[in-house]
């Protein structure tokens, strides 16, 4: 930047202090200018950016004199009191003495320890007995010339006053280390140029006010002073949607870009719409407390006759199946349960469908539980997205494709497709992608096409429903860089302000 | 989830190199791989697949899927020579009604092969035998055993015998009280007049189903040459199923299998290895995975999945537990011709996209609300009776209307039935974030009445520093932006956790929505924010039905 245009840069601050740059230390600087410390620090960091200084930053361990230190200044310090006692006395009972030298508990300890190491007194049945002549106790004590030398850098102390410091030091606030920093300044070549430069500001407009435009000739013709644009500002945030619902707005509009429609329903379900619609039997795992929150609470079935369609379906089978055996009980599908998928949903939606509807899309995005505790990657609440496609020429392959394309537009370029096993679904379907960081492949979730002991209860025959339900806070984690599950539910603000939108 | 462990050598050896093409290979068979360290293989199995829960099954199911070794695996099964009778008794009906034996000769077993076998009995324990309440599984040293053997129930204190892992003989009901086992599975005989029990001619008791056997006579060792194995339940053909997967896995291991006679009402042998038989169409396969194989290529993969297949009927081999359907070959089919090979297709059929109009309600509110520098929140629908109920100020008594979950692993036990805790609560843990804050949330919360529970839309915002005439502004002005008009009066009852004289009952149509109001300091104290709030919680669903009139 030419000088010219440098020197129309210069901020008022910045200005006023130009001359002192010389000055010993900021102080100076501070006293000189009639600007306050933070004022200064500030216009040398902004002259600095502008290479016309150069900061140095030393940091100095400074001892200082604390609290009892500047009394016993004034006033001596206990050992010094005590012998001016001793010294009128010189053999002293140790309650006389302390009650003559009015010294506290603390102090007297302190300086009969003080005045024993230096070989100046004994003690002898409980009294003080008094050695050192009158020219010793006249010479002032290394700790006194200390404290009269104080304040004092650290790394400049002489091995005498450190044999000093080590006796304060241990003595309660006698002295006080306190760390400083030391800034340096070294004017740079291009600073020295401006320095001695001819070109001077001459009113340069500063903040443009509405009194400034008031009037035309407070700035027609002027020159305003030039902004360091590349300087850095305070960070501000604005208000903005929780990043996991913007995840799932993203994932929403994905889903009716593709032509499915939505499904919500209760968190609250019954076992029969969670489990038993979905040919879950009765005795598997996942229905014992350990697994899925029930809320000891009971609800009523639905109709009667897709009631019976279900018991047929796990107890004997249902379109040439064999069924799980054993017998269904009515009970155990009225238990209410928080859902464990969104699958629940798909289920009831089907119950819901007539023929002239298909072929139909749908989709679900939201909260399932389980009872879990909870750690960086556990959580007994998760989000799943979930979608079903009813449709009489639905195949295998076509399962695939609307997967392969949902997680195209979701972000992951490379999936793949393994064998899995869920209870209402056949064939299974496992999906991976590929991480290209990690360069390892991570699980994304289950789909398959509903098994016939599934369909035929609620549609009323065998159509082929091609049914999908991943998780959706591996996908969130991923986008967001996120480690811990937890995260999601922290709402820690500091971190929502600066949590990244979504913007794929 | 189960996961078998297999020695990485004794793999390299039988089955072939672990190279990543392998490695590829058993992933694509439907058996992730879950760790593979320079020893030892893991693998997970399905729950369908309780016959690969041992190295010797997942290898015999493996070879086939690798075309080494295709079609249905044959089985010697030997009738049963003299003696070899288990004579059940009447008593064991409804305690432990079924079983079904065989023995197997002419083992070698080393310390390995234990091992695989103590492990498959407790997976198949845990899985299929749903922690030995539906089955559960004994494998006994035969020549400690006194032939034939009686299966009977006898009353708790007339079972004497010295259990497992143990020195000193012990009644049933001690077994159940003292013993590691019983104490484990004393639930499943609980209640129960009589105790099943397998008893040798000698009148020495071999064990006491489902929790343990004796240490005499219910111990392999690697001296052991032939076993007596049973297995006992409800469902005899679980049991019987469970019988074929364990023997043909000590057929695999070298051994030779013998049927024994069940002598109960009817006379009946086991174990019964014939191969069920299913059909299957070409075509059901060809529509349901979108191929268009020929019968060649069926027969092909059915026989790499361990089937035999002949015009149109498939032979399932007698451990397989999973298949119920067409559906469950049909699948294989696909196992067997690749999952990796199947091409994705879209098909073209017109289906009009729709989001939930809630949804896009709720959208544009929290849009309104980012626009009035507003952070939205999202907090658990559960929540902890202190957050929702103590530090809200309200008393013990007063909280007898929540929905508390069962046996929560967490003390997070209680819905939600308020989403203005969990912002105070934010509030609390942000103490340290830069001020103003400002937040909302728009969520579900879940209210008892009259027993039953409802599930409602809520949005709440709360400010801090907060004053009542700044919350009441983004009040009016969020209403303003969805075209509602709301008054505000004074609520004829105090909400325990505002200051009375501040609180706005919030009315839409002269029905009551919510309220607003400035947060009493003791309970800003409870959740130790210093720093005045100010709140209000609405019911979206009233809004939904508003905006619908409009």
């Amino acid at each position: 930047m030419p000088n010219q245009k440098l020197i129309e840069s210069l901020s008022q601050h910045e200005q006023k202090i130009l001359p002192y740059l010389k000055e010993k230390n900021i102080n100076e600087i501070c006293k000189k200018s009639n600007l306050d410390k933070v004022a200064v620090l500030r216009a040398l960091e902004y002259l600095q950016n502008k290479n016309i200084i150069k900061l140095s930053y030393e940091k100095k361990k400074i001892i200082t004199i604390g609290i009892n230190g500047a009394l016993y200044k004034k006033k001596g310090l206990p050992e010094r009191r005590l012998l001016n006692v001793l010294n009128e006395k010189r053999i002293l009972e140790l309650k006389e003495a302390q009650e003559q030298s009015k010294l506290s508990d603390d102090e007297f300890k302190a300086s009969i320890g003080a005045l024993k190491k230096k070989a100046l007194i004994e003690l002898n049945k409980g009294k003080i007995i008094f050695n050192a002549n009158k020219e010793e106790i006249a010479k002032k004590t290394l700790e006194e010339i200390f404290i009269e030398s104080l304040p004092i850098e650290y790394d400049s102390i002489s091995p005498e006053q450190l044999h000093a410091l080590k006796s304060l030091q241990n003595r309660k606030d006698i002295l006080e280390i306190k760390e400083k920093q030391k800034i340096g300044i070294e004017v740079t070549e291009l600073g020295k140029k401006i320095s001695s430069s001819k070109i001077k500001q001459q009113n340069l407009i500063e903040q443009v006010t509405q009194e400034t435009l008031k009037k035309e000739s407070l700035w027609k013709g002027k020159k305003f002073r030039r902004y360091d644009v590349t300087s850095a500002v305070p960070e501000i945030s604005g208000g903005k949607r929780h990043f996991v619902n913007q995840a799932i707005d993203h994932a929403r509009k994905t889903w009716t870009d593709m032509g499915f429609q939505e499904m919500s329903g209760d968190m609250i379900q019954s076992s029969f719409w969670n489990f038993d619609a979905l040919f879950t039997a009765q005795d598997h795992p996942v229905r014992e407390m350990q697994d899925t929150f029930f809320l000891d609470k009971k609800d009523e079935l639905p109709e009667k006759k897709l009631v019976e369609a279900v018991k047929q379906s796990h107890e004997k089978g249902t379109g040439g199946s064999k069924g799980w055996g054993g017998s269904w009980k009515e009970d155990e599908a009225k238990e209410l349960v928080l859902r464990t998928h969104t699958t629940c949903l798909s289920a009831r939606t089907l119950a819901k469908l007539k023929d002239k509807d298909l072929p139909v899309k749908f989709f679900a995005i939201g909260k399932c539980f389980r009872n879990e505790t909870v750690d960086w990657s556990h959580g007994f609440e998760f989000n799943q997205t979930e979608g079903i496609v009813v449709d009489p020429n639905a195949n295998f392959r076509h399962l695939l494709g609307y997967l392969k394309q949902f997680f195209n537009k979701m972000g992951f370029e490379k999936i793949r497709f393994r064998p899995a096993y869920f209870p209402y679904t056949e064939p299974s379907v496992e999906i991976d992608f590929f991480h290209p960081e990690k360069e390892v492949w991570l699980e994304l979730g289950g789909a398959g096409i509903f098994r016939p002991e599934v369909t035929i209860p609620l549609l009323g025959k065998h159509i082929p429903v091609l049914a999908w339900g991943p998780g959706f806070d591996r996908i969130l984690m991923d986008y967001f860089g996120i480690k811990d599950l937890r995260e999601l539910y922290k709402n820690d603000l500091t971190k929502l302000r600066k949590m990244k939108f979504w913007v794929k | 989830m189960a996961v078998i462990t297999i020695n990485r050598k004794q793999f390299e050896k039988e089955i072939g190199k672990l190279d990543e093409k392998m490695q590829d290979r058993i992933g694509m068979f439907g058996t992730p791989i879950e760790e593979l360290t320079k020893n030892e293989l893991q693998i997970e199995i399905f729950p369908n697949r309780p016959d690969m829960l041992s190295y010797h099954g997942f290898k015999r199911a493996f070879l086939a899927f690798l075309n080494k070794k295709k079609g249905l695996k044959d089985y010697k099964v030997n009738k049963p020579e003299k003696d070899y009778q288990v004579i059940i008794d009447s008593s064991v009906k409804g305690v432990r009604s079924h079983t079904a034996c065989a023995i197997v000769k002419g083992l070698k077993l080393d310390d390995d092969k234990i091992k695989e076998l103590i492990e498959i009995q407790e997976k198949l324990h845990v899985t299929i035998g749903r922690k030995r309440k539906k089955l559960a599984i004994g494998i006994y040293p035969l020549e400690k055993i006194k032939l034939p053997i009686t299966y009977k129930a006898l009353e708790p204190d007339k079972i004497k015998f010295i259990p497992l892992e143990s020195n000193r003989e012990m009644s049933g009901l001690q077994v159940l009280q003292q013993h590691p086992a019983g104490k484990d599975y004393a639930h499943l005989l609980a209640g129960k007049a009589k105790f099943p029990i397998f008893i040798d001619a000698d009148n020495n008791i071999l064990s006491m189903p489902p929790i343990i056997n004796s240490q005499l006579t219910g111990k392999i060792t690697t001296k052991t040459k032939d076993v007596f194995v049973e297995c006992s339940g409800e469902d005899f053909e679980l049991l019987s199923k469970c019988l074929n997967i364990l023997i043909t896995t000590l057929a695999d291991m070298g051994g030779k299998i013998y049927q024994m006679q069940l002598k109960r009402g009817k006379k009946d042998t086991t174990p019964d290895l014939t191969p069920e038989k299913a059909k299957i169409s070409l075509e059901n396969t060809n529509k349901l995975l979108g191929l268009n194989l020929n019968e060649k290529e069926l027969k092909q993969f059915l026989e790499r999945m361990g089937y035999n297949y002949n015009k149109g009927e498939v032979e399932i081999p007698s451990w397989r537990v999973d298949i119920l359907h067409e559906v469950d070959l049909i699948e294989d089919v696909a196992i067997a011709y690749g999952y990796e090979n199947f091409e994705p297709e879209i098909p073209s059929i017109s289906t009009i996209g729709g989001e939930e109009p809630k949804e896009t309600i709720k959208k544009r509110i929290s849009k309104i609300l980012a626009g009035l520098n507003m952070l939205e929140v999202s907090n658990y629908h559960l929540t902890k009776k202190e957050d929702q109920f103590t530090k809200m100020g309200i008393s013990k008594k007063n909280e007898d209307n929540f929905i508390e979950i069962e046996d929560s692993k967490t003390d997070y036990t209680i819905l939600r039935e308020n989403l203005s805790h969990y912002l105070l609560k934010n509030f609390s843990e942000n103490v340290d974030s830069e001020y103003p804050q400002k937040i909302f949330e728009i969520g579900r919360v879940f209210q008892l009445k009259s027993n039953k529970i409802i599930e409602k839309e809520k949005l709440a915002v709360a400010i801090a520093p907060g004053s009542f005439t700044e919350t009441k502004q983004a009040l009016e002005y969020f209403f303003r932006m969805i075209n509602l008009k709301i008054k505000l009066k004074e609520p004829e009852e105090v909400l325990e956790h505002f200051i009375d004289g501040r609180i706005g009952e919030i009315m839409i149509n002269n029905k009551s929505i919510g309220y607003l109001g400035e947060v009493h300091p003791k309970i800003l104290k409870n959740w130790k924010i210093k720093m005045p709030v100010t709140l209000f919680e609405i019911e979206l669903d009233d809004v939904f039905e508003a905006l619908a009139q409009n």
